[in-house]
């Protein structure tokens, strides 16, 4: 079956989706879709309309013209990880399963949250810490144990890496390969850094200026020079950096790249605006390449 | 020492209305933001309508509880005026209480007219070490820790609670959830006026009550809310049963006329100190 035709088993179906906000359009047709199980990546510069088309998907946004089908049950991981900062992990984790009440099983099912600690085991350590006083990296861990606990079949995460430390990002997108291919969780991801979301997923989308700029394979898609000079930052044959399928080093060790760097990494999400966040994400980049380097 | 007892009791009666007040504050502002100015008035459209019910010939017990219930309609039909548009901010919300109270107060004219009116409480009363204490005053004791151990539990143990408590920790990341914000918000002001008209049917035979009851209740409610930060249950219960303690200690052993602004002054300084032991203040209002 060749993945890029449309098929009614798309469990996302986008077809010329066009979204206003009052005169400025964010969006202007867009088509897109997802296979049952499969990890698309949406990458494309700031304001490019990313979020405004995630936000369309879980139908916090209404869109203009178009359709938008979503056939399976969606969870969304919103932007800058939204924790309830003043609840503890746990009822982090238990609220996601709000939208559950009144279907199917039993209320005590729904409220389990073993099997999350099971797959993020890095949170049963602080599961009666209020949120908010968590770190970026374990934060965004309970954002996406959160939206799980919805038992989606799509996931949807808006900005993995935003504000993280490299190593932080390699495990979180490590998790996300592992839910993928042991539960089968279709996962749609939202990256400005194009190389991470090209290595982690299978296909992906370019969005610019609200527009579809390019498609395709994440492999066709890194080889293309446009995409390597406008996304990837340099020129192609740079090792790539510690994806789902290379891991990193589990133990920074002395020779680790630049352990300053991480620690401003991690604390900006807690401290810093958005724009600091952003701001450090380029040394995140830089820090990865680095690590995977080192590593080889 | 008798008189020290029944000014204690007393106290504590009061202090109790004022934390019924404070503890529909605390519930309203958890989930939506919005400070509810207009809680003293659900207050009074509970004892008023409770009164009017009485005076028709209904049994007590039964006009208490349709005095709350009309209470809490009142507060629901508030929510829907104050955080019924979505993306009103609470700062808005708060001058639209503000206003929707002082219009409470024609309504409430051409209703009750403009004389404080009062009803029978629980008659009878027991002695306690010498001291004659009235059965009302055990009542309101006995309604409000009933009160705030049910609130307690909602916000400390159930799902629901927690996702009241999202609803104003991260609006968004609610509505990504399926929260509804607003209807949260809404229950949040029906609850809201139920305590609000609790506090009124429960005060009533104590003072009586105008249209204007409300500026001394929400004053003292406010009070005792800022105790708790405009959170916590319990400080607010704390703050609530100090204010009215003060209140009556003063009257009794002093003159009545000082006995809110002596009160409000000792909360004012237990504020004071409580924002110089810890940073964390800061980080609670913003």
């Amino acid at each position: 079956m060749n993945p890029s035709q449309p098929s009614r088993s798309d469990v996302v179906e986008v077809r010329d989706l066009v979204v206003r906000y009052g005169a400025a359009t964010a969006l202007d047709s867009v088509s897109l879709r997802v296979a049952p199980g499969e990890m698309v990546a949406l990458v494309g510069p700031n304001g490019a309309g990313k979020s405004t088309l995630v936000n369309t998907l879980t139908g916090i946004l209404t869109p203009a013209f178009g359709s938008v089908e979503v056939r399976a049950r969606i969870a969304q991981v919103p932007e800058g990880r939204q924790m309830f900062g003043d609840l503890t992990v746990d009822d982090n984790l238990r609220l996601g399963a709000w939208q559950l009440r009144g279907r199917g099983q039993s209320r005590r099912k729904q409220r389990d949250t073993s099997w999350v600690y099971e797959l993020l085991p890095d949170l049963v350590r602080v599961r009666d810490r209020k949120a908010g006083g968590l770190s970026g990296g374990q934060q965004q861990m309970v954002a996406v144990g959160r939206a799980l606990m919805s038992r989606p079949e799509v996931l949807v995460i808006d900005e993995l890496s935003l504000g993280l430390a490299p190593l932080v990002v390699a495990d979180l997108a490590e998790h996300l390969a592992e839910l993928n291919r042991e539960q089968g969780t279709a996962v749609v991801l939202i990256e400005q850094n194009a190389r991470l979301a090209l290595d982690l997923c299978s296909r992906a989308y370019v969005l610019e200026a609200g527009r579809i700029a390019a498609e395709g394979d994440s492999a066709d898609l890194a080889a293309s020079p446009d995409i390597a000079r406008a996304y990837l930052g340099e020129a192609q044959g740079l090792p790539s950096p510690p994806g789902a399928h290379d891991p990193g080093p589990d133990d920074p060790g002395p020779d680790d790249p630049d352990p300053d760097d991480r620690a401003t990494a991690d604390l900006a999400p807690t401290v810093g605006t958005a724009e600091t966040a952003r701001g450090n994400q380029d040394t995140t980049v830089q820090a990865a390449r680095a690590a995977a380097r080192e590593a080889k | 020492m008798s008189d020290f007892l029944v000014y204690l009791i007393t106290g504590l009666g009061t202090g109790c209305g004022i934390a019924l007040i404070g503890s529909g504050l605390v519930l309203i502002h958890r989930v939506t933001r919005v400070v509810n100015f207009a809680q003293g008035t659900f207050a009074v459209v509970g004892a008023l309508t409770a009164i009017s019910f009485l005076d028709t010939g209904l049994p007590h017990g039964l006009a208490e509880l349709l005095g709350v219930a009309v209470a809490a309609v009142v507060g629901l039909l508030f929510g829907m005026v104050a955080i019924g548009r979505r993306g009103t901010s609470p700062q808005a919300a708060l001058m639209v209480t503000l206003g929707l109270g002082i219009l409470a107060y024609a309504v409430e004219v051409m209703l009750w007219g403009d004389q404080g009116r009062s009803s029978e409480g629980l008659s009878g009363a027991v002695t306690v070490f010498g001291a004659r204490i009235q059965t009302h005053y055990l009542l309101i004791i006995g309604v409000t820790v009933a009160v705030f151990a049910a609130v307690a539990a909602l916000f400390g143990r159930t799902d629901a609670g927690k996702a009241l408590s999202a609803c104003s920790s991260n609006p968004y990341a609610a509505r990504v959830l399926g929260i509804s914000v607003t209807r949260m918000g809404l229950i949040a002001f029906t609850v809201g006026g139920a305590l609000g008209g609790l506090a009124g049917v429960l005060l009533a035979p104590m003072n009586s009550v105008s249209f204007d009851s409300d500026v001394t209740l929400i004053i003292n409610g406010f009070a005792a809310a800022v105790v708790g930060s405009m959170h916590h249950i319990g400080r607010t219960l704390a703050g609530a049963l100090f204010l009215g303690v003060a209140e009556a200690m003063v009257a009794g052993y002093g003159s009545a006329t000082y006995q809110t602004v002596v009160a409000l002054g000792l909360v004012l300084a237990l504020m004071i100190g409580q924002a110089a032991r810890t940073h964390s203040v800061v980080a609670e209002a913003g």
